[in-house]
């Protein structure tokens, strides 16, 4: 594994990360609506007065390309500035909410990777038979769904016919003096419904990408070789052939992180999630600048370092790769 | 010579006996849930609900309100205002302290009240305060540079939150101040935890300066945006109130709980109306008699029984009709098309005209529903009205206050005393371009302002009822805004719940005599 390989990489997602923060600055601020007439409605009206002196505030009377400027040059000190809307540093918010976000993200992936793989791998036994034809329909079904849609109907499942799972939220109130494993256990149980909403669509994917690249994989010459050397069908499926047919998945596994976040913003929603997905979905009816701007940069550099993480997975996995930069 | 208005000793306080019921227990945690997310904690600031719940809790004020508009001691045992009304006296209870331990001082009430005028954006509350004296640490004289009859409503606890001026008044601004999200007060409840935009713990203050109080031992407002999520939060029993419902649908839902109660009591000074605002320096809406034929063509108890279901009620004036200055004899505008259509013709619009009405992003059943009924029933009288759906707040705040509209929806609180909620929206002095909930139908009558200011000054509560009759009457002719319905709040809450606080001010008032029955 080269060094220059990793650098090379770090920059590029430096630079990537870069140009998010110029596009989104550029972009938030096209959208109609005044920040400070948010911060007075907020107030519950206000003056011309204290108008001006919310913009004086927080910058807004310079111009554009200076304020951009003055923003990078926060960043770049590690300062992402404070939240309009809570008079609070972003990076405070972000703190508060960047766990939950990585706990439902984490949990959905590898949700979706485990039970997808396993799904593909079984239907890819028998090409014809009632496990693959299953898999194809969940497939299609699971990608087609909008992942919204799916959270409200286990909402409405869970919430009056089978109440199994908490429908909202992170924690009981009730518990914050409990002991620590039943904290832990409480957030387990949330977990479950804003998880599975997430992993269900990936879950799809993974399991019909596994399957084809499973059928493609035990076609080959070295599996009818163990086959016939007499190894037994579980390690032909799961130490030979799964093997090689997961280079597809950690790719798509990787590539799908952005997607993931983005999805979380919708599943945290709909199920009350203290994660940066609401934070960042209500911070832009607010116009907060500020913290929309933080929390996408977040986002920017988790997708960065996954793909980065994911590269370099790959090429653990293909020794092929390793001579190349 | 002053003329003792209002003498009541600390004994009034604590003779407030506690209703007849069941045994109460002492500690135990309450759990609200709300929808609103508060920017911050110190409503000396900032206005609205989101904020005033955990505010009074934390805070205490001068004064605090019961069920039939009558002010009680709080941090002021007794007040007097003198004859000509231009001095209020506090005069504070002894033993108060702020959840550090300082001591509650005259001099923290002075500060409180000078930062309020300064910084919050009701500035009508405080405007008359030329300077506040502080002859000794228990008394507080507020000199008014006039009469000021809306001043004892303002020094309530949504209001006038007393803050510690030793952390306060250190230069930093007020609208900013750190301290706002970790606010130290005097009131019955001390923060514990504040995590923006998902909850607000609240430990008991085992000093509050009312003995006995508070009954729980903890308060959990949890902030559950999805008001689905909400409703079955409190069906499980994992949230125990939840204030400032609005949704005809949600309050019929959880009338039918078993272990709840829903109540529409406790939004008097809230006085929350939903109306639909013209915008007079429109050419097609200047002549009164259109807004007239509008007002003549839409039925509003239609709006009230049809479209919410019978859970709001309708409103005919810009007062709500809780207050003490409603005006009973004001015309509602019954429906009559003919006399909408006649008054179309006579406008020079016999042959109909278009109008677009905007609605302020929020409850669709309140807003887009009314707005889509709108559209529906002005056809009758030849007006083509197109919907303009704002995609979220700043959007349409930026076209209401920079006065680009035609007809908007709107709902907009009286706050009590007309002079604090009311005024603003008629006031030709108001007229303020691109700020929101000013005067933004631009109307402007030399009649009615004179009314306003004259019942701004008034002491005696008849002669300003009867300055705010007149000024009624004439609004209701001039129609600059067709006011539609009181917006429906209900609380529901847990049964066992006892002492819910279903005053004037509703959960905006300390929960210090909340307990669960034994």
């Amino acid at each position: 594994m080269g060094s220059g390989f990793l650098l090379r990489r770090i920059g590029y997602g430096l630079l990537l990360m870069l140009g998010v923060v110029v596009l989104n600055f550029l972009l938030i601020r096209l959208a109609p609506g005044d920040p400070a007439v948010v911060i007075a409605g907020e107030m519950g009206g206000a003056t011309e007065e204290m108008l001006a002196s919310i913009r004086e505030e927080y910058g807004l009377n310079e111009p554009l390309l200076v304020q951009l400027g003055i923003y990078i040059g926060n960043v770049l000190r590690g300062d992402l500035g404070e939240s309009f809307f809570f008079n609070q540093p972003v990076a405070h918010l972000i703190a508060l909410r960047i766990g939950p976000t990585i706990l439902l993200v984490v949990t959905a992936q590898l949700l979706s990777i485990f039970l997808g793989v396993l799904l593909g791998v079984l239907a890819a036994r028998r090409p014809n038979g009632v496990m693959s034809a299953f898999v194809s329909v969940f497939a299609t079904i699971g990608y087609a769904v909008p992942v919204f849609w799916t959270g409200i109907m286990l909402i409405i499942l869970f919430a009056s016919v089978l109440p199994v799972f908490p429908v909202e939220g992170m924690t009981s109130v009730r518990l914050r003096d409990a002991a620590w494993y039943v904290q832990w256990l409480d957030v387990a149980h949330h977990l479950v419904l804003p998880a599975f909403t997430l992993a269900i669509i990936y879950l799809a994917q993974y399991a019909r990408l596994s399957r084809a690249s499973m059928l493609e994989v035990l076609g080959s010459d070295y599996i009818r070789t163990a086959r016939a050397k007499g190894a037994r069908e579980r390690t032909v499926l799961f130490r030979h052939a799964l093997r090689n047919a997961a280079l597809p998945i950690l790719t798509v596994a990787g590539l799908q992180f952005g997607n993931l976040i983005s999805g979380a913003l919708l599943v945290e929603t709909v199920f009350n999630w203290p994660g940066m997905g609401r934070l960042a979905f209500d911070s832009i009816l607010r116009r907060d600048y500020p913290t929309i701007m933080g929390v996408l940069f977040f986002a920017s550099a988790m997708v960065v370092i996954a793909n980065i993480l994911t590269d370099w997975s790959y090429r653990l996995a293909d020794p092929r790769l390793r001579g190349r930069t | 010579m002053n003329r003792l208005t209002h003498v009541l000793g600390a004994l009034a306080l604590c003779a407030t006996a506690l209703p007849a019921g069941p045994a109460l227990a002492e500690g135990g945690t309450l759990v609200i849930a709300s929808t609103q997310v508060p920017r911050h904690l110190n409503g000396s600031v900032q206005s609205g609900i989101a904020t005033a719940v955990p505010s009074t809790q934390i805070f205490a004020s001068p004064l605090r309100y019961d069920e039939t508009w009558e002010p009680q001691p709080y941090l002021a045992e007794s007040w007097e205002v003198s004859e000509d009304g231009l001095t209020v006296t506090l005069n504070l209870v002894e033993g108060a302290t702020f959840h550090d331990g300082e001591a509650v001082e005259a001099e923290d009430v002075a500060f409180s009240i000078m930062n309020t005028k300064q910084n919050h954006p009701f500035q009508s509350m405080f405007a008359p305060v030329e300077s506040i004296d502080t002859p000794d640490t228990r008394t507080v004289v507020i000199n008014l540079s006039q009469p000021h009859p809306a001043l004892l409503l303002a020094l309530s606890p949504a209001l006038a939150p007393v803050l510690p001026k030793h952390i306060f008044d250190d230069g930093q601004d007020p609208k900013s101040h750190p301290a706002n999200s970790a606010p130290v007060g005097s009131g019955p409840f001390m923060l514990e935890e504040f995590t923006p935009g998902e909850a607000i713990v609240l430990k008991k203050n085992p000093n509050f300066f009312i003995e006995g109080r508070p009954m729980l031992d903890e308060i959990i407002i949890r902030i559950i945006q999805d008001p689905s999520a909400l409703l079955i939060a409190m069906e499980n029993g994992e949230a125990d109130i939840y204030p400032f419902m609005a949704g005809s649908q949600e309050i019929r839902r959880l009338e039918g709980a078993d272990h709840l109660a829903v109540t529409p009591e406790g939004y008097a000074a809230v006085g929350p109306i939903n109306w639909l605002a013209f915008n007079t320096a429109s050419e097609k809406l200047a002549d009164v008699r259109v807004r007239q034929a509008i007002a003549y063509a839409v039925d509003r108890d239609f709006i009230t029984r049809a479209l919410h279901r019978g859970v709001s009620a309708p409103q005919r004036s810009p007062i709500i009709e809780g207050s003490p200055f409603f005006d009973e004899s004001i015309p509602a505008y019954d429906v009559d098309l003919d006399k909408a259509n006649a008054l179309m013709a006579e406008a020079g619009f016999g042959d109909g005209m278009e109008l677009t009405v905007d609605y302020i992003p929020g409850p669709k059943e309140q807003q887009q529903t009314v707005a889509e009924y709108l559209k529906s029933q002005l056809k009758k009288i030849g007006i083509e009205v197109t919907v303009r759906a704002a995609p979220d707040f700043p959007t349409w705040a930026g076209r209401v206050g920079g006065h680009d509209f035609e007809m908007t929806m709107d709902v907009v609180f009286n706050w009590g005393d007309p002079v604090i909620g009311v005024h603003r929206t008629y006031l030709c002095s108001n007229i303020r371009q691109g700020v929101i909930w000013s005067n933004t139908q631009q109307y402007c009558n030399e009649k009615v302002d004179e009314l306003l200011n004259a019942a701004a000054v008034e002491l005696d509560p008849a002669k300003r009822a009867a300055l705010y009759a007149e000024f009624q009457q004439i609004v209701a002719t001039d129609m600059p805004i067709y006011w539609i319905n009181a917006l429906p709040y209900h609380t529901a809450y847990d049964k066992r719940l006892q002492n819910v606080p279903t005053g004037i001010w509703g959960t905006m008032h300390p929960m210090d005599m909340v307990s669960w029955s034994e």
